[in-house]
């Protein structure tokens, strides 16, 4: 198992911007060297995780996977598949910003 | 320094029990407060701690008490309680902006779990609690309704992301709160503001209905003026909740009937790594203080190493920054809140909401969580941040074979000034040293005041306990406490 290096990471602003993009942001020209700023000082302070070797460590994604043993995490009791009233649609639909009382309205998505 | 507009939940309960007052003159007393000394436009403080009032549900729910009170029924544990819900949760037609402008205008048609189990056992809501945006942040600046004021040192940030919940605690707005607590977002700001405050273990309370920021560390639990006060909350808000996987249905402990317990023979851990660099000497001295205290109450003090504490801000803000990317997606101007005008095609609509929606802090951190997410970095950051807290959990799961608690500050520093440290994200993140451990290893932890410095800022310190152990983490907090009062 390979360990990537993040050591010299070193986000350049075209990078900031295919985050960005990534993440759906769209970000003014002032917003972007102050971003890669911060996202700069951030990695290079979080790249002091490589000093630790965590060969064969394994990932933890959850609290209950590390005590695997303890039924309490374990989501022994799934509830029941049942069917049982949710929210009515039109208390949901009413905080939509468009909407015609049955569907969201988005702008056009495909053009022809 | 008692202040006679601070109740705890004992207090309401005598008095509305023997006709001392009403559940309807307690929470009109609490609005009037608010009025004078809340609103940013108020001649008194302007603390800032609430975002919307529910005045009709809060006057509805105080007459029902008020009934009840008068047949002689046996009033619930929180019955005529005067609480305060932070902006995170969802409360059926009040807004709900988690502190964002995305969400401007959204008000949930439901009620989150821990908001209907507070109001079924008699707690009257008075409405919604300023915080960080999206609960991102250590010192409630982040909010874009305004920044929140420490009601204990008013040029002081209340603390963060839960600020807002213990300025109303602390200013006696309100006699509890519910906070949510992802990276220490209830013991910190209790620590700054004066007041206990509660992280549950990782399951035992509720989630739905808290709009997510990093659903493997988020947390729901109260902030409150006693210890005691925070043991009966606990007790109404446990439990297993079939509208949240993530909940346990581990039986509720006896949290109240725990703390008469005598805390004698209890192994009391401190950790090294809590008292190095950086710590401030006034709360390190009040700290070692308590150790004494505790001590001298008959618990064994056991110098203990959690060896992997200096790792655990770069781990938690790559797992909560990752996982924030995800969750914060939802908000797209298509299902609630805000949508940005005249946006020619759908993607132009996402972005230019996204943008006009977004505080810098949350974009920053979107940004963050997403290139540690993306193809090429996923093993780097985010791989290796769960792997590091897989050490850092095992460093506690290890330390409790031997201990009961562990205890050591809440904050390396007291509360700073409004604005010190606004422009230095990494200068904001590492105060969070001391509170982000718990977090990702899912312990519980409480926040209890120990003291103020030399000029009057308060002191938190912290009990960590192991999963489900609240009832020993309460138990040694209410010793603290009494200790601090004799």
């Amino acid at each position: 198992m390979s360990e990537t290096s993040v050591a010299a990471a070193e986000v350049s602003a075209d990078e900031v911007l295919r985050v960005a993009e990534l993440a759906n942001l769209e970000l003014t020209a002032e917003e972007i060297p102050r971003m890669q700023r911060d996202l700069n000082a951030v990695l290079g302070y979080i790249a002091q995780l490589n000093e630790l070797d965590t060969t064969g460590v394994p990932a933890m994604a959850q609290v209950g996977e590390m005590l695997g043993a303890n039924e309490d995490f374990a989501g022994a009791a799934l509830r029941a598949d049942a069917v049982r009233p949710s929210v009515d649609r039109a208390a949901v639909m009413a905080s939509a910003p468009e909407s015609d009382g049955r569907f969201f309205k988005v702008p056009k998505v495909i053009e022809r | 320094m008692k202040n006679e507009t601070i109740l705890t939940i004992d207090q309401v309960h005598a008095a509305l029990t023997s006709g001392a007052t009403t559940a309807t003159a307690l929470a009109e007393e609490h609005y009037a407060r608010i009025a004078a000394d809340d609103s940013p436009e108020s001649t008194g403080k302007g603390i800032n701690s609430f975002l919307a009032l529910s005045r009709d549900r809060a006057l509805e729910q105080a007459a029902k008490v008020d009934v009840a009170a008068v047949k002689g029924d046996t009033l619930p544990a929180l019955a005529g309680v005067p609480v305060g819900i932070k902006d995170v949760l969802a409360m059926r037609g009040s807004v709900a902006t988690a502190g964002s402008k995305i969400l401007k205008g959204y008000r949930p048609p439901y009620d989150a779990t821990s908001v209907a189990k507070l109001e079924a056992a008699g707690a009257v809501l008075l409405g919604k609690l300023n915080c960080d945006e999206f609960a991102m942040g250590s010192s409630n600046e982040n909010s874009a309704y305004g920044a929140v004021k420490n009601p204990r040192a008013l040029d002081r940030v209340p603390g963060g992301s839960s600020g807002g919940s213990a300025a109303a605690v602390a200013a006696g707005f309100s006699v509890a709160t519910l906070g949510t607590d992802t990276g220490g977002s209830i013991r910190q700001p209790a620590a700054f503001c004066g007041v206990v405050g509660l992280l549950p273990t990782y399951g035992r309370v509720s989630r739905y209905g808290l709009i997510a920021f990093a659903s493997s560390l988020d947390r729901v639990g109260p902030v409150t003026n006693t210890v005691k006060d925070a043991a009966t909350v606990l007790s109404v808000l446990a439990g297993k909740d079939e509208l949240d996987a993530t909940s346990s249905d581990r039986p509720v402990d006896d949290y109240v009937g725990a703390l008469a317990k005598p805390v004698e023979g209890l192994r009391v851990g401190v950790p090294a790594e809590y008292f190095g660099e950086g710590l401030d000497p006034e709360i390190k001295a009040a700290v070692e203080r308590v150790i004494a205290q505790l001590k001298g109450v008959g618990c064994t003090i056991h110098p203990v190493s959690l060896a992997h504490t200096r790792y655990a801000v770069p781990t938690y803000y790559v797992i909560a920054t990752a996982e924030a990317s995800s969750n914060l997606s939802r908000f797209d101007g298509v299902r609630f809140g805000l949508r940005a005008e005249e946006s020619k095609t759908l993607s132009a609509m996402y972005r230019k909401t996204r943008d006009e929606g977004f505080g810098a802090e949350v974009k920053r951190r979107i940004l963050l969580g997403t290139y540690a997410l993306s193809a090429g970095y996923y093993d780097a950051y985010y791989r290796k941040a769960q792997q590091v807290r897989a050490l850092l959990t095992r460093d506690f799961l290890t330390a409790f074979e031997d201990l009961d608690v562990i205890v050591g500050p809440m904050t390396p520093t007291p509360p700073f000034k409004l604005g010190e440290k606004t422009d230095d994200p990494m200068a904001m993140y590492l105060g969070d040293i001391y509170s982000v451990a718990a977090s990702l290893a899912g312990i519980c932890g409480l926040s209890v005041p120990c003291g103020t410095t030399k000029d009057g800022l308060p002191i938190g310190v912290q009990i960590m306990g192991k999963h489900f152990a609240e009832s020993t983490v309460l138990r040694v907090g209410a010793a603290v406490e009494a200790a601090q009062t004799s």
